[in-house]
């Protein structure tokens, strides 16, 4: 059960009420608008309510919600997109999406984590868990990036890496580090965007970029709440207690240093008005790379390493 | 030298292990701590490798002296984790206990000869979990291996990344990579050594990074948590599975080897790596280009 739909039920009886109210209106010569300006007012204090401030679990909840927008939606936003697929070895993993792609007139390799929309996509991508595949098709994908020199824009959304027998077998564990070392050195800018769910070493396989962005209610921990949980107290069904303490919001990694900029959603969420959003999100990407793109080599790659390397120095 | 490296060089049996009897977690024997001790933790019946504490593990490998780096380098509470009790009592808990100051011991040595940067991590310290210490500790190792141009050997024995640290831990993973990937890319040969258990975080950086990938016998390793993939998939995993014997079979490390062998066989493996560029170089300096036969003399 996810909160933030439970919570827009009562949102979404008001909405339908406004709804008739106003077909109702149109037709008929009583003036109804003081009514409809009444509960108009009443909607908006209810959402500001429900959404003006939201616990850590009813952020993680947005950034699960069914509606909200997927990968698969920010890359069909792209001027162009075509997709490389699979990783050259085994498999194409359908958790990530992968390819070339035109961004405000920019040539990019894109790469999106998508966890599926309905029941069917949801079972072929894995419900956004990638294989050692999805992880291998990034390491490819970002070689060819900087043999291209394209710049790389990815898109953060998974409950964690796949786990699965087949994975272990085939070692996600060297299927993320080889990610993470691919990006550590590649020769070309890369911007990453937490669009949804950044869960743990899956998460961040895509992630160790030269700016991260975060879309506001999306979440970034080291690993998911109920993963958390289980690994603290040996209990999943405390993730909410585990969301409350591991600082998984966006403007708790923004003051950690961990991300760069936070993308605002309407009130809400994201899929209150999905198209505005994702444009929102494209241009703060396409504004990264403007500046991105400018940095001289040496000095992009210095910064990167500098980016990280002083994320939680410790006391001495 | 530092105190507990010359106690264990002085006498091999630490005087509080003496005299106690403890039960084979394999094979249930009750065996005499110092004679698994001086056995290099392995059972003497059944060769079951217990899991080794820092000192023991560099006592074991390094020719004399070690110089550790880091050692003053102390976790916050960045979060300010509390559960049961606090995560800085959890800290003190663990330092008491294993007398480390956190899960990994870095420094500089030799191992038959070589100069070697040697890390060595230990479950006893949090489960061996990586937080804003350890991967600054390695950070650091490997940039000094780079400045001082020698090899990085490293012990790995983990949890994954340390929860009570957020996203803090998760970020050691991409500060580790990027300290990895600037030693290899300037010339740098790592081997790393994987040890029960080796899993999540640290498994998925710098254990799958190194040049070549060793693992103690029947440990451990693997990226998701065995019970989480219990969990996940509903039924019971082969007894086998995530083993290094298993690892070995699907292609994932370089080699498998008791701990007998283990010294033996990274001296080898520090020789051809290092051994190979050295001869190279000296060849180089009394070769000239000039002394090399031009391609027209050697068309002619
Ligand atoms: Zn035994």
């Amino acid at each position: 059960m996810n909160v933030i739909v439970e919570r827009e039920k009562g949102l979404l009886e008001l909405e339908q009420r406004i709804a008739a109210l106003k077909a109702q209106a149109a037709q008929q010569p009583v003036d109804m608008g003081g009514v409809i300006q009444a509960l108009e007012a009443k909607y908006a204090e209810i959402q500001r309510e429900v959404f003006g401030t939201m616990t850590p679990w009813q952020r993680v909840n947005m950034a699960r919600h069914p509606k909200r927008p997927l990968g698969s939606d920010y890359l069909a936003a792209f001027d162009q997109f075509d997709e490389l697929h699979g990783d050259r070895h085994f498999h194409d993993d359908h958790a990530i999406i992968g390819g070339f792609a035109k961004l405000r007139g920019r040539r990019v390799m894109a790469i999106a984590q998508d966890k599926g929309r309905d029941t069917r996509e949801k079972v072929m991508r894995n419900f956004g868990m990638p294989a050692p595949e999805g992880y291998r098709k990034v390491t490819r994908l970002v070689a060819l990036a900087e043999h291209l020199r394209l710049p790389v824009v990815t898109f953060i959304d998974t409950n964690g890496a796949d786990p699965g027998i087949g994975s272990e077998e085939r070692a996600q564990a060297e299927a993320i580090a080889q990610s993470l070392y691919e990006l550590a050195d590649a020769q070309i800018p890369i911007v990453a965007t937490v669009i949804g769910e950044g869960g743990s070493g899956g998460a961040l396989a895509l992630g160790l970029a030269d700016r991260v962005l975060m879309l506001e209610h999306s979440v970034y921990s080291v690993a998911s709440p109920e993963g958390a949980a289980a690994i603290l107290w040996g209990d999943a069904a405390r993730a909410e207690e585990a969301a409350s303490r591991l600082r998984l919001t966006s403007d708790d990694l923004l003051q950690f240093g961990i991300i760069d900029e936070i993308v605002g959603e309407p009130l809400g969420g994201a899929h209150r008005d999905a198209g505005g959003t994702i444009a929102r999100v494209l241009d703060a990407v396409d504004a990264a790379l403007g500046v991105l793109v400018k940095v001289p080599l040496p000095d992009l790659l210095d910064r990167r390493y500098m980016k990280f390397r002083r994320i939680g120095a410790p006391v001495s | 030298m530092p105190e507990w490296l010359r106690l264990r060089r002085a006498q091999p049996i630490p005087a509080e292990d003496a005299a106690q009897w403890t039960k084979c977690p394999k094979c249930s024997e009750m065996i005499y701590r110092p004679d698994v001790a001086t056995n290099l933790w392995v059972c003497p019946r059944c060769q079951h490798h217990f899991r080794m504490h820092a000192f023991d593990r560099i006592s074991m490998l390094v020719d004399s002296d070690f110089t550790e780096i880091g050692g003053d380098l102390l976790p916050g509470d960045p979060l300010g984790w509390t559960d049961k009790v606090p995560y800085p009592q959890k800290l003190d808990r663990d330092r008491a206990k294993s007398k480390l100051t956190e899960g990994v011991v870095c420094g500089f040595a030799s191992i038959g000869g070589f100069p070697v940067a040697l890390g060595v991590m230990d479950f006893n310290f949090r489960g061996g979990t990586m937080g804003t210490v350890v991967g600054e500790r390695i950070a650091q190792l490997f940039e000094q291996a780079r400045d001082r141009r020698v090899p990085c050997v490293v012990f790995t024995a983990s949890g994954g990344a340390r929860m009570e640290e957020g996203m803090l831990a998760l970020m050691q993973m991409a500060k580790t990579t990027l300290a990895v990937r600037r030693f290899h890319d300037d010339g740098g040969y790592y081997i790393s050594v994987l040890t029960d258990p080796t899993t999540g975080g640290v498994s998925a950086s710098f254990a799958f990074q190194a040049d070549v990938i060793v693992a103690e016998a029947r440990a451990a390793i693997g990226f998701a948590g065995r019970r989480v993939i219990e969990q996940t998939i509903r039924q019971k995993l082969p007894d086998n599975f995530q083993t290094a014997e298993f690892l070995l079979e699907k292609g994932a490390l370089d080699v498998v080897v008791e701990r007998r062998d283990l010294k033996a066989l990274l001296m080898r493996l520090l020789d051809y790596g290092v051994g190979a560029k050295q001869a190279s170089n000296g060849r180089a300096a009394v070769t000239p280009a000039a002394a090399l036969p031009s391609p027209s003399e050697t068309r002619a």
